[in-house]
């Protein structure tokens, strides 16, 4: 390897194979969070504005997250810790919100109901990415 | 939409589910024979995209046009991608990739028939 070749940080999810299933996962939500979001609030906005932007939202913390574990480094594992615990204090809030009052969510977000539409992994996925900053950890 | 076409698709996919994930947790790197398999499962999926494609022009459409759209395209896409994201990953976290992957296309396929259920007649 030449001296020029850029080096990737180690704890990049980039780097080792059980990462790279995580960012395919990550990636998943990063699209399917934000193509809805985009059909959401492109086609009946108008509907339940909240739950819309909190979709927006969502997509953008699924996406900050998928490139903060990909990258990793001090700044990578920033953004990754900082978007899972956005993602996983968003999942429990608007989870618990619209069981306990489904009015104020009258669509469906990726978070509603602890992400029950997607198989509960949006409840399960912030932990992995959790976990897998504190394995890295400098 | 809701033909024997989209059930065969479900069930290949959970099956080569199963195995892939058996064979992630048995510590095996996707064999040849499993990327083939991963191929036969794109081009079934290809077909089943095909004739929803064709189905759009035959009188009745899904009311959410676009959304079916986008997730035509997500979805004939899945498996390719998978593939060439297994062959990237010659270790037991490719067939992991592979298992996952045949895990979300049923998901899709039955995402599609959902939508493809609303219909507006357009004559």
């Amino acid at each position: 390897m030449s001296p020029e070749t850029p080096t990737r940080p180690k704890d990049a999810a980039l780097g080792t194979g059980l990462g790279r299933v995580l960012l395919l996962v990550y990636g998943i939500f990063a699209l399917s969070a934000s193509a809805r979001a985009l059909v959401q609030i492109s086609t009946h906005f108008s509907e339940a504005p909240l739950a819309y932007l909190l979709s927006a939202f969502a997509g953008l913390v699924y996406i900050s997250a998928t490139v903060g574990l990909a990258i990793g480094g001090a700044r990578g594992r920033l953004i990754a810790l900082i978007s899972c615990s956005i993602e996983l204090i968003g999942v429990l809030v608007v989870g618990t919100l619209s069981i306990a009052d489904a009015g104020d969510f009258p669509d469906d977000t990726v978070w509603s109901n602890f992400g029950s539409g997607y198989g509960y992994v949006p409840l399960v996925l912030p932990f992995v990415g959790l976990w897998w900053i504190w394995r890295h950890r400098p | 939409m809701n033909g024997p076409l989209s059930v065969a698709t479900i069930i290949a996919a959970l099956v080569l589910a199963a195995w892939f994930l058996l064979r992630a947790a048995l510590n095996r790197p996707p064999s040849n024979v499993d990327l083939w398999a991963t191929l036969a499962l794109s081009a079934l999926v290809a077909v089943l995209v095909v004739v929803a494609v064709i189905g759009l022009f035959d009188g009745s459409r899904p009311s959410d046009t676009p959304t079916f759209l986008g997730y035509l395209v997500t979805t004939v896409a899945f498996g390719p991608v998978a593939f060439y994201l297994a062959r990237l990953e010659p270790t037991r976290w490719g067939s992991l990739i592979l298992g996952v992957a045949c895990l979300v296309l049923p998901v899709l396929v039955l995402r599609l028939q959902q939508i493809a259920e609303v219909t507006t007649g357009v004559s």
